[in-house]
């Protein structure tokens, strides 16, 4: 007796600590937040690929050190390449908020070319590294080498693809909420790669050649 | 009493947040978050024409400097190599607030507090390999020369 009327004092009294209604959000308005933390946990990656060259980055194994490989004029076109692609993608997003669907559009396909040139001169100076017998395999700083410059690389990449895919939203549906906010997405990612290219021509290619 | 005042006590002032919001549409959190008044339509801050272009001159000259200085070689190694590093630092936090908007106010504060713990993580992951490696080649045993033993 007493403990069925404790159990029923206690289910009256339970307080709530929580809202009992789910209030309602808008579709999509926590996806910056979440890709935002995404970004952070790619950041994680390419921290630990800057710690294994930062090991490694000094073992040539007798083969060719960054001195004789790096190009470094190269390294600035590149670099001025991804420079310029950021600030087109800041371009297309301040036509976007405008709602200019032809500009958006033009302003992307600009940026996709600045990634493009960027990937191809990558390419460019990975072929001629491998042409002159400094291939990943070769010692532990061109492994390192090749995959922390190369895991970069391959964002841009994915990066490209992305950019493409949207553009081709765009011009399907216009510049929807929704579109609105993959672009955005996209804008993140573009200028996270930059930020990231950052610390690859300061620590990989600028100290390389001080070595 | 109690019971009547947790169970009803909740509804009238929820109910009232679920219309704004309703009545909002997209996003604005005015009324139905309790009034943060940044609130852009997706609680992210835009740039203007200005700052992309600030932000864009200001990289260009941060990324100038450091390729000046190892291509001409204007200062000692261990200078440029400081240098380049500092340059470096402040390009990045040039990118973070001109392109990617990044302040204390962006998703109310979620982002910078996001941005802080992956810093932390990654200044511990880099400073304790680079340290503990360094250690273990400078500390490890000299391989004894194979011709020499008898």
């Amino acid at each position: 007796m007493t403990m069925t009327m404790t159990a029923e004092r206690e289910a009256e009294e339970t307080p709530v600590f929580h809202l009992v209604d789910e209030h309602e959000h808008p579709e999509g308005h926590s996806t910056l937040l979440g890709f935002w933390i995404y970004l952070m946990s790619d950041c994680l990656i390419f921290a630990m690929l800057f710690a294994t060259y930062g090991v490694l980055g000094a073992n040539y194994a007798g083969g060719p050190t960054p001195k004789e490989l790096f190009d470094l004029p190269l390294v600035a076109l590149n670099t001025s390449m991804l420079l310029l692609s950021s600030i087109t993608y800041g371009f297309a997003m301040l036509t976007m908020e405008k709602g200019r669907v032809g500009q958006t559009q033009f302003w992307l396909a600009v940026t996709g070319l600045f990634g493009a040139a960027f990937l191809g001169i990558e390419l460019y100076e990975f072929a001629h590294m491998i042409h002159e017998g400094a291939p990943p395999q070769r010692s532990a700083f061109l492994s390192s080498f090749f995959t922390l410059v190369g895991t970069h690389g391959l964002h841009v990449t994915f990066g490209i693809i992305w950019l493409i895919t949207l553009m081709v939203q765009v011009a399907k549906q216009g510049l929807i909420p929704a579109n609105r906010r993959r672009l955005m997405c996209l804008s993140m990612f573009w200028h996270f790669l930059d930020v990231i290219w950052i610390g690859v021509f300061t620590f990989v290619y600028l100290m390389g050649m001080l070595r | 009493m109690s019971t009547h005042a947790h169970t009803t006590h909740p509804h009238p002032g929820h109910g009232h947040g679920g219309h704004a919001h309703g009545g909002y549409g997209h996003g604005h959190g005015g009324s139905g978050h309790g009034n943060h008044g940044h609130h852009h339509d997706d609680g992210h801050a835009h740039g203007t024409f200005g700052s992309y272009m600030i932000g864009f001159v200001l990289s260009v000259i941060l990324t100038a400097i450091p390729f000046w200085l190892v291509m001409t070689g204007t200062l000692d190694n261990t200078q440029t190599a400081l240098a380049i590093m500092a340059l470096a630092a402040v390009q990045i936090v040039v990118h973070m607030v001109y392109f990617l908007h990044m302040n204390g106010r962006a998703e109310g504060g979620w982002s910078l507090l996001a941005l802080i713990f992956t810093i932390i993580v990654v200044v511990i992951a880099l400073a304790g390999s680079l340290w503990v490696m360094y250690h273990l080649n400078t500390n490890m045993m000299p391989v004894p020369d194979m011709s020499q033993l008898p």
